[in-house]
């Protein structure tokens, strides 16, 4: 079992609220996931020519100042580093590919968890709530932000399994549910050039869609494909650099609130989640319909 | 009228409260405010006691409910009023996927739309929605009706026993087994009460009523060759 939360900000003058907002709605899930929990939060760009990546070792004390020196040295790049609890936020005036060639080469035993020019994600073990406040959740301001909080009941809680997955540069998905094809579709993902670091089936769907958006597709029109491809249970929420979508599929069983008013777009898997929300009384708040694409953009 | 605030009152006290009232309670008017979603509020009441709910609640509110009668002034989660025995549960705004899920008596009003498989597997339990229902609505559902409205999403009665469905608006599709059937002067009188009952408007000529075509209650000698 698992919680989703999602929130999607219209109005500028709310952006500044955005973290504390996404964990009273995270903490709201404590009860579908008290044993993990992952946040991607979309925020404080960086400059033109720079990129973002979101690192992560299981050691507390791990020599992230050395890993951003030897990396400024090694591709002659001015690099930046702030560790927030066992991950660090790492700034480059590289393209996150050098970046990442690098890490690969440099430091196999750093584990990549989000890259791109706004997006950081944090995933760690513990409440909800404990998970928030330690990366500081809270204060962190910007445009939309995804949550999950995991109850492990088929496999390890480890950071590893742990959503959001993060399959592209600013791009993140949550799941609820199990997929029933993804042994199929992560072979038929790595004819088409896509690795994998895990054997979850979540992240086959991340790459799905990753694929598809690379392919050209709009962010409606990858989920729309996703409905005939994607052969199981689930409920996702994807975040883009500038786009925010929801779909379930076609027996829905798998549950989903969704409410929305001049202001943000918000989702969760319950209400509880939503109950806090500023002005909810009057927003619109509906059941996603089952095989129904919902997107939102900032543009 | 007795208001509890549920930020202040654990909502297991305060169920616990609800369904230890004497039969001869004079307490029959109660208000729960600051529900803030919370689930299996107001279950398993057995006293014709009438509870006003303020807010969006969650999964399971008014669940096994007897003899009380219970109003939601929001919208509600997953599994309205499941397995009622009797009495009435209310919603002013929509409700979530199974509402009405196994009830056996009783009157559920949602006075806007219901989410996928409204009266699931009901039982005996008359169901009023003013709005539309999702898909799968009444799927193998036994006995009591459904009458909807608005709309009814694909699949309506699927795999039904019997159960009478009644829908004003378009059916996207029929399930396995349900069927059109005609609106006699008896089903329309019935009709007509349910409405009335409910305090819903609808126009009863404009209804269509569906049931079971009763073909999946036997196995059938043909289908072997689908075994």
């Amino acid at each position: 079992m698992c919680g989703i939360v999602g929130l999607f900000v219209k109005n500028p003058a709310l952006q500044s609220k955005l973290g504390a907002h996404l964990e009273t709605m995270l903490i709201g899930m404590s009860e579908r996931g008290p044993d993990s929990a992952g946040i991607a939060v979309y925020h404080s760009p960086v400059a033109q020519g720079r990129s973002k990546l979101t690192l992560f070792n299981a050691d507390d004390a791990y020599p992230w100042r050395k890993l951003a020196g030897d990396l400024g040295a090694g591709l002659s790049v001015e690099t930046d580093v702030s560790q927030k609890g066992n991950h660090a936020l790492l700034t480059a005036e590289a393209s996150e590919s050098k970046v990442i060639e690098w890490l690969h080469a440099n430091r196999p035993d750093v584990r990549i968890m989000g890259y791109g020019k706004l997006m950081e994600v944090y995933k760690d073990m513990g409440l909800p709530g404990e998970v928030a406040k330690k990366y500081g959740l809270q204060k962190m301001s910007g445009t939309h932000a995804i949550g999950h909080t995991r109850m492990a009941t088929e496999s390890a809680v480890t950071t590893e399994h742990s959503h959001p997955f993060t399959p592209a540069p600013d791009m993140c998905l949550v799941h609820n549910g199990s997929l029933s094809n993804h042994n199929n579709l992560r072979k038929w993902l790595r004819k088409q050039g896509q690795t994998f670091d895990t054997d979850n089936d979540s992240e086959v769907a991340a790459r799905y869609f990753a694929y598809r958006l690379s392919e050209g597709a709009s962010l409606n029109e990858a989920l729309e494909a996703g409905l005939t491809d994607l052969d199981g249970f689930f409920t996702f929420t994807m975040g883009t650099k500038d786009g925010f979508a929801v779909v379930r599929d076609g027996i829905a069983c798998k549950p989903a609130v969704l409410a929305e008013n001049d202001d943000w777009v918000a989702m969760a898997s319950e209400f509880r989640s939503l109950a806090y929300l500023p002005n909810i009384e009057k927003a619109k708040i509906w059941e996603p319909a089952p095989a129904t694409v919902y997107t939102w953009s900032l543009h | 009228m007795n208001v509890i605030d549920l930020s202040r009152t654990p909502l297991r006290e305060v169920n616990s409260r609800l369904q230890k009232l004497p039969n001869d309670t004079n307490e029959r008017l109660w208000k729960l405010i600051n529900v803030h979603g919370e689930h299996a509020c107001a279950v398993g009441l057995t006293k014709p006691i009438e509870v006003q709910i303020d807010g969006h609640i969650g999964y399971y509110c008014g669940g096994m409910n007897q003899e009380a009668t219970i109003v939601v002034n929001g919208q509600c989660g997953v599994g309205l009023a499941e397995n009622i025995m009797s009495g009435e549960v209310r919603v002013k705004g929509n409700a979530s996927a199974a509402a009405g899920a196994t009830g056996q008596g009783g009157l559920i009003v949602i006075e806007g739309d219901a989410g996928t498989r409204c009266g699931i597997s009901m039982k005996g339990v008359d169901i009023v929605v003013g709005g539309s229902v999702g898909a799968m609505s009444a799927f193998m559902a036994q006995a009591g009706s459904l009458v909807v409205c608005g709309d009814a999403g694909a699949n309506l009665g699927d795999s039904l026993y019997e159960a009478r469905i009644y829908v004003q608006g378009k059916v996207e599709s029929l399930g396995a087994d349900c069927v059109e059937k005609k609106m006699t002067p008896h089903h329309l009188a019935k009709l007509e009460r349910l409405l009335k009952r409910a305090g819903i408007n609808g126009d009863p000529s404009k209804f269509k009523r569906f049931g079971s075509a009763r073909k999946l209650y036997n196995f059938h000698v043909d289908n072997v060759d689908a075994y």
